[in-house]
């Protein structure tokens, strides 16, 4: 077997193990880190199809990432208010369940990134990056000012969202969801890496002349991926708003967006389980790190610095060398 | 006539003041190679990226098989039938030989928005890949990344693809450039029967290739084309021996 499988393995054994021994350990916090990893390496995922294989910059996945936590908060609290969204033309009411609140995060993340990506892919490099960055902050503000879901104070649910058959009240019930939403994330990616389409957007990244002389089009293929990857983030936050019982528009900072390229960039670049790896050490960084000092991203810019100079590839490029080009 | 494959007619494409294209009607007829010589910075490459839609024309047309392209871009002209290969090996880097070779018959197919097979695994894909790396000669090589090959041998890959899109014309730039004796007769060995498959528009600056290969020859001059004739019409044409050829070329 490939070295780097062996590693993939090793992340989700340890990202699997570490909260299952809290719940042995009585350790509930650490089963909410955990958690949160798996939820932050979500993100990453979507992103990486996007940065990764599509390489495609995007500064702007908060946005993605915010809406989905906005569809849950919003859904949410009008559950529990028992006010319905909007009643004319027809009656649309709020939700408790996790299965509605993920479908409706990921349509509408889709939605809004379809109509970034058509708008954005019209350029590349550098003006990529601040268009997308544009759209993010344009979403941003927009969350901040518009005071019927709480503005800059954001949105409290009492209860986290139920999911048929589980008490999602119960930590690692919760985790189990996460982690297992994840697994199904990277089984997705995996295909999509090695499918036509795949193929197809890795050249356009690598080689744009190349795709259009065989007669296919960068900028649709761009597009698609744009979207699947704008849903998959946003699947996220819903998942983050969840954990957390709470939305805010600091779901939509740019700072939100870098934090996610961090991940990919800590873990590796187009690699699978890049996001996953880079999202555990974030976690970990903020963890043990965060503890010592309110200024731990010091550390954390560190890190990013000796990745960026002397590991390209990040960690997983670092232990499994150059990636093999799959037959 | 009925044979004609190719054609563009009256094509013009300026730069500012420099006439790069200029009033260029040239067709290709099936079965042929035809070759488009002329000295450096002649637009032999502008003329190219016009056929290929790479390049936007000023006016003029390009029809392939008396359907006007004109008015479409690069990707619908590839699906067309028009297969070309570049001055500068343009293929993906990071890909196996192929991978790339998989890529040309996948858009030769069509239907890439397919996202659960494995491409590498579609049988017949990779046979079509296989056939046309196998004809180039590049067959050992298919697990090779493409960054790893030789200069020569991804200037075969390039044919490759091109075969892989199984093209109505072929439109080569500088197949032969930077290629040693041997690999330039293995590429004119290649050359030679492809012309049956599908005729070939060919910009080469390798002489001894294109007397050897070309069925018609056009002399690209200042963006215009001065002369179009068979290598022995061209050979003895004194107007292109002293404007291109030199004097001492033999007779």
């Amino acid at each position: 077997m490939k070295r780097e499988t062996w590693i993939n393995g090793a992340a989700l054994a340890v990202l699997l193990g570490v909260p299952l021994w809290a719940v042995m350990a009585d350790e509930p916090f650490i089963i909410t880190l955990a958690t949160r990893a798996a939820i932050f390496a979500l993100a990453g995922v979507g992103l990486n199809l996007a940065l990764g294989t599509g390489g495609l910059v995007s500064l702007g996945h908060a946005a993605f990432f915010g809406i989905g936590g906005y569809a849950m908060g919003i859904l949410a609290s009008h559950a529990q208010s028992y006010a319905p969204i909007m009643e004319a033309p027809f009656l649309i009411e709020g939700t408790k369940s996790m299965p509605v609140i993920w479908l409706v995060a990921m349509v509408t993340s889709a939605l809004v990134a379809l109509v970034i990506g058509m708008l954005s892919l019209r350029t590349s490099g550098v003006y990529f990056i601040m268009i997308t960055l544009a759209f993010g902050q344009m979403i941003y503000y927009f969350a901040i000012s518009w005071p019927a879901y709480g503005g800059e104070d954001g949105l409290s649910i009492y209860v986290r969202n139920g999911f048929p058959g589980l008490n999602t009240l119960v930590p690692l019930q919760f985790f189990g969801l996460c982690f297992a939403i994840l697994c199904l994330a990277l089984v997705l990616m995996n295909a999509i890496h090695k499918s036509a389409f795949g193929l197809a957007l890795s050249a356009a990244r690598q080689n744009e002349t190349r795709v259009l002389s065989v007669g296919m089009k960068p900028y649709h293929l761009r597009l698609v991926a744009f979207v699947i990857s704008g849903a998959v983030t946003g699947l996220a936050g819903a998942l983050f708003a969840d954990l957390n019982r709470f939305v805010s528009p600091t779901m939509l900072s740019w700072q939100m967006s870098g934090e996610i390229i961090i991940f990919i960039i800590i873990g590796g670049v187009g690699r699978l389980f890049g996001p996953v790896i880079g999202a555990m050490i974030f976690i970990l960084l903020e963890h043990t790190l965060g503890g010592l000092s309110e200024f731990w991203h010091v550390y954390l810019g560190a890190l990013l610095l000796g990745i960026v100079l002397f590991a390209k590839g990040g960690v997983i490029g670092a232990l499994a060398g150059r990636e093999k080009a799959h037959d | 006539m009925t044979d004609v494959v190719l054609r563009t007619e009256r094509l013009f494409k300026n730069f500012g003041a420099l006439k790069a294209t200029n009033n260029v009607s040239l067709d290709l007829r099936k079965g042929e190679i035809h070759a488009l010589i002329g000295p450096n910075g002649a637009g032999k490459s502008t003329l190219i990226q016009q056929i290929t839609g790479h390049l936007a024309s000023d006016s003029g047309t390009v029809c392939l098989m008396d359907e006007d392209l004109i008015s479409v871009g690069p990707a619908e002209r590839a699906r067309k039938g028009l297969g070309r290969t570049f001055q500068i090996s343009s293929l993906a880097m990071e890909h196996t030989v192929l991978q790339n070779a998989v890529l040309g018959a996948l858009g030769q197919r069509g239907n890439v928005m397919s996202f659960f097979k494995p491409v590498m695994k579609d049988a017949q894909l990779v046979s079509a890949a296989k056939a046309a790396l196998a004809q180039v000669g590049l067959a050992e090589f298919a697990a090779t990344r493409t960054a790893d090959l030789s200069h020569g041998q991804r200037r075969q890959l390039e044919v490759a693809v091109a075969l892989t899109l199984k093209p109505k014309a072929f439109l080569m730039d500088e197949p032969m450039a930077g290629l040693g004796l041997e690999g330039a007769q293995q590429m004119i060995g290649l050359l030679t029967d492809l012309r049956k498959e599908a005729p070939i528009l060919l910009i080469e600056h390798d002489m001894d290739a294109v007397f050897a290969l070309a069925d018609r020859i056009s002399v690209l001059v200042y963006g215009e084309v001065i002369a179009t004739g068979t290598p022995e019409e061209i050979k003895v044409n004194p107007e292109i021996r002293r404007a291109y050829l030199g004097d001492e070329v033999p007779a």
